[in-house]
Parts: structure tokens; sequence; C-alpha cells
């Protein structure tokens, strides 16, 4: 599905991704794991579209199509999703109106028929049962006054509305409180299938106990330096990174 | 100065060719006492605090004529009547009543009539008011508009009638490089409401020069709302004075939404002479190309126990020019007054340039007051985040755009028009 070749990218001169490698088929979790400042975010930021950041080698393909050469939209309309680690409030923007226009545009992309009110409030209600979001924060502006918490599950109620065939969480644990935690994992199981995939950003194995992943990797300094399954996130909590960082100097 | 004075007799010139002499005493004593009014007026200039950001060398180095006679071609004005919606239509065309396209449905004691035919009939109400509130002393504007309006709409309502239809009036350009001077003047008796909407557009009509001026006397008890829409799709200059009187009780609202002009002035100044008064003035604006959009508004709270309300909310676009100044005097006797005002721009080029002046005065000591201003850009991460969602940077930017503007168009009341301007927006962002 992903296919991420010899990835090299910077801002503002500075290299950031130094050569990154990754294949992600239908149906897996992929956990990238790695110390802050390893490039884990620059990483989701590149796959979706960010234009800060510069690729200057290396190639990404998406379901066989050129994932570089699309723009952020479009990339989202071939199925691509990201879960903001900080959510972005837009004053005014009513929730529901955007993700209707978003699931339209979608649609028309796509040369299928737009959405009828009635079949779009049905998916807004179930949807948002998903997350447990309150149905009244759906139709206020998107994030505008919403708790860290409440946020973090807006994204999830996106995704959920959007279905993705990639769906990138760049930690989506990060200030979430156990319950909140739970509840947003369980969104995130839900909506697995066999012909979906989950990227999931995380420092902390906190998240991989709930969304239990078949690959675990770990970036360093703009590479992945290790691969594995998920007991390489238990040893990871337990070693700490300098552990892989001795094991590199080697 | 010697420059000046040309300049200003050359704005006169062709205005010496229209003929007022069938009309009243009342009126030729107006119109003459505007004349000297326009004499001892000079021409604002930079130095000018009052226009400090607005020059007239658009308008003063131009040569305009003035039409004398109305028209009597048949124009389609259909495209400019908003969708959906059941209004009396008057059509105003180069400064000239067009009464066979224009279609009011009569009510009892709400009237419509062209100005010029109230005058030659010599009303009581126009006789006593016409020109009472916007003086021709003080403004050049005012007072070339009183000396040389060539018609215009009066409003007349009678106590206790609503209006059951808004009123449109299409203020309609068709000839190149014209001055006209056009009226708007509402009687509105106690415990009256109207709603009437204008819209200054054109068919052809380059480079012209329309100076409008309307008063709105407001009775105990009664509510008047005015829609200004300036959109006149080709090279235009506009200069509109509205001055509002309220006594009261009364409720004003005046909306303006500004989608083009390479000059508009928009001069509102209101007088809120009693107590229990509310003043909504709201305005959007739309700046591109080389547009300069100025609106100045002053609301002089006298009497205790009102409210105003003032949000201007302005996006410009390449090398357009946005101005506003918004004063709120709040007089001694004015305790208890609650007036807000706020102004807000996001420039989308750098080479957009926003003036942005919000002033109060406050002399009472009981009052609750705020102003602000802010100008920025569009937030990009928002459009990012918006993006990666599916959304195409247009739709991005025009759902943005369109939640900017929702505060200042709030106080419209009539829902077509509020699609309307709507539509307008997403036309102007989605293109």
């Amino acid at each position: 599905m992903l296919k991420i070749k010899n990835l090299h990218a910077s801002i503002n001169g500075k290299e950031i991704l130094k050569g990154i490698n990754l294949e992600i088929k239908p149906g897996e979790v992929h956990a990238i794991m790695g110390p802050n400042g390893s490039g884990k975010s620059t990483l989701s930021s590149v796959l979706a579209g960010r234009d800060v950041f510069e690729v200057t080698e290396g190639e990404v393909t998406f379901e066989g199509k050129d994932l570089l050469d699309l723009a952020p939209e479009d990339r989202a309309k071939e199925g691509l999703f990201l879960a903001f680690q900080y959510p972005i409030e837009i004053p005014g923007v009513s929730n529901i109106n955007f993700l209707k226009t978003a699931i339209n545009e979608k649609r028309a992309y796509h040369n299928q028929e737009q959405a009828t009110a009635k079949e779009f409030l049905g998916m807004v209600k179930e949807k948002s049962a998903l997350v447990e979001l309150d149905a009244k924060l759906a139709s206020r502006s998107v994030n505008e006054g919403f708790s860290g918490g409440e946020k973090k599950r807006n994204e999830i109620f996106q995704m959920a509305m959007l279905e993705p065939k990639l769906a990138i969480l760049d930690e989506t644990d990060s200030g979430l409180d156990i319950d909140a935690l739970r509840i947003v994992a369980n969104g995130v199981n839900l909506l697995k299938s066999p012909t979906n995939a989950t990227v999931i950003i995380t420092h902390y194995q906190r998240l991989l106990d709930y969304i239990v992943p078949d690959f675990v990797h770990v970036l360093h300094d703009g590479k992945i330096v290790k691969s594995g399954t998920k007991e390489l996130a238990l040893e990871l909590e337990e070693k700490g990174y300098d552990w892989i960082k001795e094991e590199l100097k080697v | 100065m010697i420059t000046e004075l040309s300049k200003k007799d050359l704005l006169l010139e062709n205005l010496t060719h229209l003929d007022f002499s069938n009309e009243p005493d009342f009126s030729k004593q107006l119109r003459s006492n505007a004349k000297s009014n326009v004499q001892q007026l000079d021409l604002p200039t930079s130095k000018t605090e009052y226009w400090k950001y607005t020059r007239l060398g658009k308008i003063t180095n131009k040569r305009f004529t003035t039409p004398t006679t109305p028209s009597t071609e048949k124009i389609d004005v259909s495209t400019f009547k908003i969708p959906n919606l059941d209004a009396n239509i008057v059509v105003l065309e180069n400064g000239f009543y067009r009464a066979d396209l224009s279609q009011i449905e009569t009510q009892e004691g709400f009237r419509v009539l062209s100005l010029r035919e109230a005058i030659l009939n010599n009303d009581g109400f126009i006789k006593d008011h016409l020109g009472g509130i916007a003086k021709a002393e003080k403004e050049l504007f005012v007072a070339l508009n009183t000396m040389n309006f060539t018609d215009g709409v009066y409003f007349d309502l009678d106590k206790k009638v609503v209006a059951k239809k808004p009123t449109h009036i299409i203020n309609i350009i068709t000839q190149d490089g014209i001055f006209t001077n056009t009226r708007v003047i509402v009687k509105a008796h106690d415990f009256s409401s109207v709603k009437i909407i204008e819209s200054f557009v054109n068919i052809g009509g380059e480079n012209s020069f329309t100076n409008n001026v309307s008063e709105f006397f407001l009775n105990p008890n009664s509510q008047i709302e005015y829609n200004k829409i300036q959109n006149k799709s080709k090279e235009s200059y506009h200069i509109s004075t509205e001055q509002a009187y309220q006594r009261a009780n009364s409720n004003f609202t005046i909306n303006t939404a500004t989608f083009n002009g390479a000059l508009v002035r928009n001069n509102l100044n209101i007088e809120v002479n009693a107590s229990n008064c509310e003043t909504n003035l709201n305005g959007l604006y739309l700046g591109r190309n080389n547009d300069h959009i100025d609106n100045h508004t002053v609301v002089d709270h006298m009497k205790s126990h009102c409210n105003s309300n003032e949000v201007y909310k302005g996006i410009l676009d390449d090398n357009s020019t946005g101005v506003f100044n918004g004063k709120v005097f709040v007089r001694q006797d004015a305790q208890i007054t609650n007036a807000f005002q706020q102004n807000n721009t996001i420039l989308l080029s750098d080479n957009a340039v926003s003036n942005s002046k919000p002033e109060l005065e406050i002399y009472a000591d009981d009052v609750k007051c705020s102003h602000g201003s802010t100008t920025g850009q569009i937030d990009e991460e928002a459009i990012f985040y918006l993006q990666t969602r599916g959304i195409s940077k247009k739709s991005a930017i025009n759902l943005m755009v369109n939640a900017f503007a929702k505060d200042a168009l709030a106080k419209i009341t009539i829902e077509p028009l509020t699609e309307y301007i709507n539509t307008k927006i997403e036309e102007r962002f989605t293109k």
C-alpha cells in the first residue's frame, strides 16, 4: 500500500530525514517509535504534504501512485489520513460543515454521488458514538475551545468519517488520560479492517497496549535503525532509547 | 489652492446644465444654500485629518459629464435582483427614478416615492426635513449632492405601519464617465418598521462617479434596516453619506457589503439623541486589484441606556487598500451606554494595505465600551489542516473567509440577502 524508499527531507537546509525505508501492507499496524528529534513528526508531515519540508531524495508510492507528486488534498482523497499531534483550532468553521465539504469533495474526486443530508447525519451520529464524542462538539467550530482529549477524539472522529486506507496517528496519545486513551484506541481498533492500515507514531509503549502493532520500528537521527515485532516496544520501554544508541555505536 | 479650486470647478462644470427651475421655492432655496456651501468648502486633501488615508485624485483628475434627463431605454435589471426575495423594486438609472422599471406593491400607510415627485408636490415632510440632518455646511460631497441631486427615493411610513416587503433600490449606472447625485430619505413614524436594500451596480458605465446621500429619521419605537451593496464590476468611484437621527426606543441597523470599487468612501453618521436605542453598523469589504475602500463611521450617544454594536471586516487582496475609521462619542448624559466596536482585516497579498483607526471618546462615567482592531493573514496552518482532510486549497480559503465574514453579516435579517452575499463571497474566492 505505502512504499517509502530512501526518503530524505530537510527544512531550511537542515536534513531531518536521512534515508527512510518502509513498506506497509493492507491490514497491518505499524508503530514508529523514537526519541525526541528523531524525525517522527517530520515523517508524518512529509507524507501528508506539508510544504515547509523539502524532499531532497527518495520516493514514496501510495497504491502505486507517486505520493509526493500529489497536493495534500489529493493525498487525502486517495485515502491518506493524518491525525495531528496538535489539532488546529479553526474559529467559525463548523466541524460538520467542513466534514461535509471534505466528504463531498472526496466523492466527487472518485466520481461518486454526493452524500445526502440524511446519509451524512446518520454517519455523524454513528461515528461520533464510536469515539464517545458529544454530538454537540461535532457541530461546534473545529476544535475551538475543545479540551486536549476532545481534540484527539475529534481527530479519530474525522478519521472515522473519512474512512481512509492509511491512517497516520501522530502522537495521538500525548496529553491523554487513561480513559481518553482507551476511548481513542478503541475507536482506532473498531476502524481496523483487512483493507486498511495504521501507522502509530509515539514516544511511549503505553498506547501499544491498546492498539497492538504488527511491526515496531525505531527511528533515530532520521533513519529506521531497528525493526521488530511488538516485543521490541516492550524492550524499549524497559531499557530506554539509550540502549539503541549504545547498540548503534558497536 | 488655485489648482484645487479649479479641480472643484471642473467637477461642477457639467452640473450647471441641470435644470431645477420647475421646483418649488423651498428646494430652490435648499439648493442655492448648498451652492454657497460648495463655494466655501475645499476639496479634502491628505492634510485633512478626516480624509487622511483617502486621496481623491482618482476622482478629481477625471472629467465627468452629467445626464440631464432620464433615459427611456429598456434595461434588464433582473440579474441584479436578489434570488428568492419578494421585494418592492425601485430602479434609479444614471441618477433618475425609472417608474417604468419599478414594481411597488401599494400598502396602506407605506409609500415609496420618487423624491423629485415629492418635491414637486410640495410634500410637507420633505419640505421640513430634506437636508435637515445631512448638513451641507460641513461636507463638500453632501453640499454637492444637495445642490445637484437629480432624484432619489422617499420612504414614507405612517404610525404603526410595518412594511410587508423589503424594498430593493437598484441604483444603476449605464453610461460611461458620468457623475450622478442621488438621495434617499426615510421617514419612519412612531412604531413603524422598514427594511431597505440599495445596490449600486452597473451595466457598462465605466469610470463613473456616484455621490449619494441618505437621511434616516427614526421616530420613537421605529425600526430601519438599511443594507447597502456596492458591487460595480467596472472601474468606478463612489462616495456615500448616510445620516441617521434616532429618537427614543428606536432601532437603526446599517449593513454595508462592498465587493468592488476603485474608490469607495462611506460616511456614516448616527446621532442617537434619546434613550433605549439600539444601533448596529456592520460592514464587509473585499478589495482586489487597486481598489480603495474607506469606511468612516461616527456614532454619537447623547442620552442614556443605549447600545451600539459595530463590526467591520475586510479581506484585501492584490494592491487594494482598506481604511476603517470608527468613532464613538459617549456624551456626559449618556450613562449606561454599551458601545462595542471592532475592525478585523485579513491581508491576502504582500501589497495590500489596511489602515484602521478605532476611536472612543467617553465623557460619561458609567458605561461599557470597547474597541479593537486586528490585521493579519489567513492562518496557513488551518488551511493545511483542512487540506489534509481532502479539501482543496480554494475551498479551504473559502471556508475560512466565510467564517471570518460571518459576524459582519449577522445583523442582516433578510435571509435571501445573506445567501446572496455568501454566494458573492464564494464566487470571489473559488474562482
